[in-house]
């Protein structure tokens, strides 16, 4: 079976403007969606308290915010979660001396006031302020450093303009990935950051089997043009492209809806990530690679340096 | 043409044997348990089993099975109510000497726990259970420190008969004031050679009419008594959670100030966060008889040899400031019931020194009156001080004694328990907690498994559909791959969490790659008519680096994910990274193995079903 059928020629390149219009165009709304409204950001980076549980029969969302204003918790948040039954109750971070031990006994005392039956605690998270903000820092700290280092390894094995390549499609995809969760205000917590790195080390696989295949075909097609080769590469590793996005989007989908709500956000950012790391990797990496000036002089020439290196005694 | 040397397929043989046997253990389920210890640490005397057995026997408890293990006792059971109530029988038969700790079991067959096989161990997130990440309070703590080299000032001058001003805390020093100059040298050369005032900074300073020395303590011995208090809060943190009864613990220092205490399997949250925290510790004091508590408390007047303390029900007793013995030279308490009041009680049981010293007040003081002072320092340094009660010294006692005025039997229990495991050094707040019940931790099993198993045979039944042959040899590799993860993620000890059950997944989706690239490399070479040998050769040779390349930058990937990321990011990091290595063997080497074996052989392949 194919899906790709025979050898394709279509003319990635010349359709580079168009793509580089879409893509900005997205970074934009992202970047103004991520200032305007921000991410919807998890107990992990606000502090707080969330308290999930189980009721035997679906309570009335009403009757639990009740309940919670005559225990004094008027600034708590109640939802429900995956089922009727199931709520989630947040409580933003305070500074009384209260200590959290005491405040989920509360929140679990208010929530079985007047409920025939066991309330079940399914999970109680509190995260204090200060703890918020080093787990922030740590997942950019994550971030940034693995930019870094897959610039210098991309450098080690290629040359500069694929690094430049490499780390801006990275930027594109992380960017556009945040954006859309900020669009939809999906919640940002700590497995969100995990997937977001996941999508740049997904995003990279694609355009690191690019490049490898545009540095085997500068020499073989030494008449070519650098359009022509870049075009030529994109095709020939199309199929390839578009079978593995497919597998992990197999897999991905199977973790999104059987998985269960804790997954739910890491999923989500991986399918996001991985339809916009393939396009990315198709048109951002290798646009930047031809306008930075690529030629297959710069491969060459980095064979050359090792093959002297090597013939030293 | 395309054939391997025996010694790789032997090489892969022995490698997919290893790991099939080592990833066995986790088709076996878990038992309910029953983990008994000894509540002190010592061993199991020979006759505990006998005991226990009996206990059961009569209660009409069946188990499955029970064994030793070096220090500790394990008991299986059928299900989940018989453990819960042989939990409670034996509680009742084995009293405080033991602690009795509730435990899932692997039923891993015997021969193969011998060879060393074990499952994956469930996070907190899969089993239930509760994580809690503790700051050390080192402000409190360090104003702690302060207020003990006051008083260990204050006792070196006593000792060496040094009248003085006064010796207060300033700041972040401390000021000692004397009245004439050669106290003040008798004093500085006692601060130099004193065994408990090393590392102190001291300079001479005028102050009217009086002599005065500032003292400061010097950051370095500061930094040593915070490290002190930090492993000290650890040791005691440990045997709290002894204490309660928790089968499998983890209590390890984070960075400079922090404790990560994770309890898995343990319900009752509430209960645990109370034990864990609480700094309650006991007292003794002698009553000042010679002044009135009443008048002090109305005119602030008190005698400076005493305090004002209050009592649970409020009214004032005026107490001792020299303290007669407190809860560190404590080393044994247990709860039960006054014979004759039949009020709630903790019997206390002393050190040497400390027994000496209670021995010789009590000597001493026969018809006067001694107190019980109840300390709880709670985070942000606040301390409650509660005399809780006040008797007569009817005879001499030293070593044992009790002591009664706790208002419930559950407050006794809960006091002994304290006493027994010791006052955290400095007080600890909860600055994290992450807690999972125990149906949660059930359904994030099963949706786990569930969406591994959709996921896998989704792609594997698509690899079939679209490489036939190959695409089967693929499946069979990636098959393989699963098996040698999950035996290395056995073998490693790791914790399998959600995050890394998401690690499994993304792993088979990208496991694959390995093999789209060689398979539509070696399409690409049919299609520029070279012939199915060839082909074979070519694909494996240029997708080999392509391949590792890629890899290599996931790796790097997983790596900071490794690095900066805590608990269960970690663990995602582990099983992506694992997957990786473990995805390079089966989809390169493995597949390699499977194709020589099919095409490899014949002289003459016409076609490929690929």
């Amino acid at each position: 079976m194919r899906i790709l059928n025979r050898k394709t020629s279509i003319d990635f390149m010349s359709r580079r403007k168009m793509a580089f219009i879409i893509s900005a165009v997205l970074m934009v709304l992202s970047i103004v969606s991520l200032t305007t409204r921000g991410l919807n950001f998890g107990l992990d980076f606000t502090g707080g308290m969330l308290i999930e549980v189980s009721y035997p029969s679906a309570p009335l969302i009403s009757d639990v915010r009740d309940n919670l204003d005559d225990a004094g918790l008027d600034d708590a948040i109640v939802q429900t979660f995956g089922t009727a039954s199931d709520i989630v109750v947040r409580i933003p971070p305070r500074n009384e001396e209260e200590s959290d031990a005491e405040l989920s006994t509360i929140v679990l005392e208010a929530l079985q006031a007047g409920v025939e039956g066991d309330v079940v605690m399914r999970r109680v998270e509190f995260v204090g302020p200060q703890v918020g903000d080093e787990l922030a820092e740590q997942g950019i700290l994550a971030v940034v450093y693995a930019m870094i280092g897959i610039f210098l390894f991309v450098m080690f094995r290629f040359q500069w303009r694929f690094s430049v390549g490499a780390v801006a499609a990275l930027i594109h995809d992380v960017v556009i990935t945040m954006g859309i969760l900020s669009a939809v205000q999906m919640e940002f917590d700590l497995t969100v950051v995990a997937a977001l790195l996941a999508v740049i080390g997904y995003s990279l696989n694609d355009t690191i089997v690019l490049f490898d295949r545009i540095r085997e075909n500068f020499p073989r097609l030494r008449k070519r043009s650098p359009i022509e080769v870049v075009n030529t590469s994109v095709n020939e590793t199309l199929s390839r492209t578009v079978m593995t996005s497919m597998t992990t989007l197999l897999v991905l989908f199977a973790l999104f809806i059987v998985g269960g709500e804790i997954i739910h956000s890491f999923a989500f950012t991986l399918i996001v990530g991985v339809l916009v790391g393939t396009y990315s990797s198709i048109f951002v990496a290798s646009t930047v690679l031809l306008q930075l000036g690529v030629s297959k002089f710069d491969l060459l020439q980095v064979e050359k340096e090792g093959a002297v290196a090597d013939n030293r005694p | 043409m395309n054939q391997y040397p025996a010694w790789k397929y032997l090489l892969i043989v022995t490698i997919l044997v290893i790991g099939t046997f080592y990833a066995l253990p986790n088709l076996f389920g878990e038992d309910p348990a029953l983990q008994i210890t000894s509540a002190r640490g010592f061993d199991i005397p020979l006759d505990l089993e006998a005991n226990i057995n009996d206990a059961l026997i009569v209660e009409n408890i069946k188990f499955k099975d029970w064994e030793q293990q070096g220090n500790r006792l394990l008991y299986r059971f059928n299900s989940t109510e018989e453990q819960l109530l042989a939990a409670d029988v034996l509680n009742e038969a084995l009293g405080e000497q033991y602690v009795v700790a509730l435990n899932l079991a692997h039923s891993t067959p015997g021969w193969l726990r011998a060879m060393g096989g074990k499952p994956m161990t469930l996070g907190l997130d899969l089993q239930g259970g509760v994580h809690f990440l503790m700051q050390v309070d080192m402000d409190t703590a360090r104003s702690q420190m302060l207020d003990r080299v006051v008083d260990d000032i204050r006792t070196a001058l006593r000792s060496e008969n040094i009248r003085y001003v006064s010796v207060r805390r300033e700041g972040s020093g401390i000021l000692t004031m004397l009245r004439t100059a050669e106290d003040r040298d008798r004093t500085l050369n006692i601060m130099r050679k004193d065994q408990s005032l090393q590392g102190l900074d001291v300079t001479e300073l005028e102050a009217g009419e009086h002599f005065g020395l500032s003292v400061k303590v010097r950051e370095q011995q500061l930094l040593e008594l915070q490290q002190t208090a930090l492993k000290q809060n650890i040791t005691t943190l440990r045997n709290r959670v002894n204490e309660i009864g928790v089968a499998e613990p983890v209590i390890q220092q984070q960075g400079a100030e922090r404790v990560v205490v994770q309890l898995p399997g343990v319900q009752d949250t509430v209960q645990a966060k109370k034990i864990i925290g609480a700094t309650a510790t006991l007292e003794y004091r002698a009553v000042d008889e010679a002044n009135d508590a009443f008048t002090a408390a109305q005119t602030g007047r008190v005698p400076p040899e005493s305090r004002l303390y209050n009592r649970r029900t409020g009214e004032p007793v005026l107490l001792k400031k020299r303290l007669i013995v407190s809860g560190d030279q404590l080393i044994g308490a247990s709860s039960g019931f006054d014979q004759q009041t039949g009020q709630p009680q903790v019997s206390v049981t002393l050190n040497g020194v400390g027994a000496k010293r209670m021995l010789e007040f009590t000597r001493d003081n026969v018809g006067n009156r001694m107190a019980v002072v109840y300390i709880e320092q709670k985070p942000g340094g606040r301390k409650t001080e509660e005399v809780i009660s006040v008797a007569v010294v009817r005879e001499p006692f030293g070593k044992r004694f009790q002591t009664t005025g706790l208002d419930s039997m559950n407050e006794a229990s809960q006091l002994a328990l304290l006493l027994r495991a010791g006052a955290l050094a400095a007080p600890m707040e909860i600055v994290e907690e992450r807690t999972v019940g125990p149906s949660l931790g059930a359904d994030n099993v099963a949706q786990g498994f569930k969406s591994v198993m959709i996921g896998f045979v989704l792609v594997l039944f698509f690899m079939a559909i679209y490489y036939r042959v190959f695409g089967l040899i693929a499946d069979l590799a990636l098959f393989a791959n699963m098996v040698l993860l999950i035996s290395l993620l056995s073998m490693l000890g790791a914790t399998l969490t959600m995050p890394g059950i998401a690690g499994i997944v993304l792993t088979v989706g990208m496991a694959v790659d390995a093999n789209v690239l060689i398979f539509e490399r070696i399409r690409e070479e049919l299609r520029n008519g070279n012939t199915p040998q060839a082909s074979i050769r070519a694909g494996y040779d240029k997708a080999f680096s392509t391949i590792a390349d890629a890899n290599i930058t996931t790796l790097i990937a997983a790596f900071v994910l490794f690095l900066f990321g805590t608990g269960p990011i970690k663990g995602f990091a582990v099983t992506l990274s694992l997957g990786i290595v473990t995805s390079m063997f089966t989809a390169i080497m493995g597949t390699r193995a499977v194709v020589n074996l099919v095409y490899g052989g014949k002289k003459r392949v016409s076609k490929l079903a690929i």
